[in-house]
């Protein structure tokens, strides 16, 4: 039976098909629940209820808002291009689910184990701004056009600093491997020897460049409601909207995760002594989801201007000098070596 | 037939029916997201080949950046197909010249070509096993052509100032907005409260 998963080629694909529904679901079905905690946050900040009808405390709200998008009908504007149209909202989905093959969750708890991982997701999470482009355009209507090309320009624009920031963190740690990465940031100060510390500032740049690639609040000016209705989301309905908010929430998860690997150390525990595990991974996904919800409920919206101004002259520049620094910190071993701690080669 | 082949024809005929529908699909917008598949599935075969790094690097700059930027360009186009095709057939002999002649440099090229004896083997080992190829690559880049590098990037860089300077007019009759000056105003002085009698106005 062992030997049917790992040497056959009907087995091992069947091995793969199981791994991905393993992180899958359990992914989707956190994200439900995620989305509903997002809702109540929001809620509490405006010290309203939130949703609280359906199941106990409303915790079935999400399933039941799954429901009604997928039982509607779904509608094609005139003269939309039915295939882009439809092929939008699939590569959002796509295109945020797949970049999870390579996150681990716990020491060797991953899909793909390759050298590349961080560039990888790095690659997948710029093609997210497709299904937006793709989506704005086939809609054949203005609103959704206007909207996308605003998205398109800032999620390129805030993926340079992103690029960037990740850039400073593979020299600090001279792997590109999430595994690495993290073990870089293991010692015996628990916490503090995490890399939020040296980066610190960067941290703060990557959690602003990331609510701006996901448009999420005050950046989420593609779909900004009072003046772009939705943005490219105008024409869609039922479960075309619905992949497009999944793939929407889903990227912003990963991008808690991205976080919490790359600043918080990974699964590695707070405390010298605790045990490291998966516990202690989705504890620090969920914090930093708290900071998102956080974000989204207490600022105002930027105006356009604003955010690429903030996104071409402070972040771009700010992070490219870290680069700088951060290499000659590495090479010269400033800082009692908390800039250069290479787990393979140097 | 193993599961690397397989997944080499895949790629291979992906990236042939994505450079092909390219060229002969009527909307320009469908021949860039044919383009993004050509490139997608040579990514593919780049990580066949066992150059991740090259791979990732072709779909963040090419697919993540360039072809972005086409897509938004050919968005914007408001095309009149009617013209277009006119124009394409005024063009033609033209095109058909310049390819005829590419064609036949190529053949005078390829014809004349002769393989080294070890070129085979040298193919056969791209990678070594004990190092990673994005180690390897760094290691040749920055320090074997470290001046052809530079200078590379040099000439990007020029092209770069080349188009901003082109481009780039000052134009003194637009209000510009001084950001600083924005944010340092004065809400009490900006706005003046008046207090208007019924029926006088002010």
């Amino acid at each position: 039976m062992y030997d049917f998963f790992t040497t056959t080629i009907l087995g091992m694909g069947l091995t793969i098909v199981g791994q991905i529904f393993l992180l899958v679901i359990p992914l989707l079905l956190a994200l439900a629940f995620l989305m509903y905690a997002d809702r109540k946050i929001w809620a509490a900040v405006m010290m309203r209820r939130g949703p609280n009808v359906v199941g106990v405390f409303g915790l079935l709200q999400s399933f039941a808002d799954f429901l009604k998008y997928i039982v509607k009908e779904v509608v094609f504007p005139a003269g939309a291009d039915k295939a882009v149209f439809l092929m939008a909202p699939m590569v959002t989905l796509v295109m945020s689910l797949i970049a999870w093959a390579v996150i681990p969750f716990n020491d060797g708890w991953v899909l793909s184990e390759i050298n590349v991982a961080i560039l990888y997701v790095f690659a997948v999470s710029s093609l997210e701004v497709y299904g937006v482009i793709m989506g704005g355009w086939a809609s054949n209507s203005k609103y959704p056009f206007l909207g996308s090309l605003r998205s398109a320009a800032q999620m390129i624009s805030y993926e340079v600093s992103i690029g960037l920031i990740i850039i400073g963190i593979i020299i600090s740690s001279g792997s590109m491997n999430f595994g690495d990465i993290v073990a870089a940031q293991d010692s015996d100060y628990g916490l503090l020897s995490w890399y939020w510390l040296p980066h610190f500032p960067m941290l703060i740049l990557f959690f602003i460049s990331a609510l701006a690639e996901t448009n999420r609040p005050p950046f989420d000016l593609p779909e900004a409601e009072s003046e772009l209705v939705a943005g490219y989301q105008v024409e869609y309905s039922s479960t075309p909207f619905l992949l497009f908010m999944i793939g929407e929430l889903v990227a912003v998860v990963l991008m808690c995760a991205l976080i919490s690997l790359m600043f918080f150390g990974g699964w590695l525990s707070p405390i010298p002594g605790l045990p490291d595990g998966i516990f202690w991974m989705v504890s620090k996904m969920l914090l930093v989801f708290f900071f998102f919800s956080m974000v989204k409920a207490i600022t105002p919206r930027y105006r356009y201007d604003q955010l690429m101004r903030i996104g071409w002259k402070i972040f771009l520049p700010l992070s490219l000098l870290w680069v700088v620094f951060v290499a000659f910190a590495a090479k010269f071993d400033w800082f009692w070596g908390l800039y250069a701690r290479w787990t393979v080669g140097g | 037939m193993s599961v690397a082949v397989f997944i080499f024809y895949l790629f291979a005929i992906c990236t042939i029916t994505g450079g092909l529908f390219t060229v002969i699909s009527r909307n320009p917008v469908h021949s860039v997201l044919w383009l993004i598949l050509a490139f997608l599935s040579s990514a593919g075969l780049f990580v066949l080949l066992g150059a991740e790094f090259v791979a990732m690097l072709l779909i963040i700059v090419y697919v993540g950046a360039v072809a972005v930027l086409f897509l938004f360009v050919v968005m914007m186009l408001d095309i009149d197909f009617a013209e277009l095709k006119a124009e394409m057939a005024k063009y033609m002999p033209l095109a058909l010249l310049i390819g005829v002649v590419l064609l036949m440099q190529l053949t005078m090229a390829f014809g004349s070509w002769e393989a080294s004896a070890q070129a085979e083997g040298l193919r056969g080992a791209v990678t070594p096993t004990d190092t990673h190829n994005t180690a390897a690559l760094g290691l040749i880049i920055y320090d074997q052509y470290f001046l052809i590098f530079q200078l590379s990037g040099l000439i990007l860089l020029v092209a770069m100032v080349g188009a901003i300077v082109l481009t780039l007019r000052h134009r003194t009759d637009v209000k510009r907005q001084d950001v600083v000056a924005q944010m340092h105003r004065d809400p009490a002085k900006a706005m003046e409260l008046k207090d208007v009698k019924p029926g006088q106005g002010l």
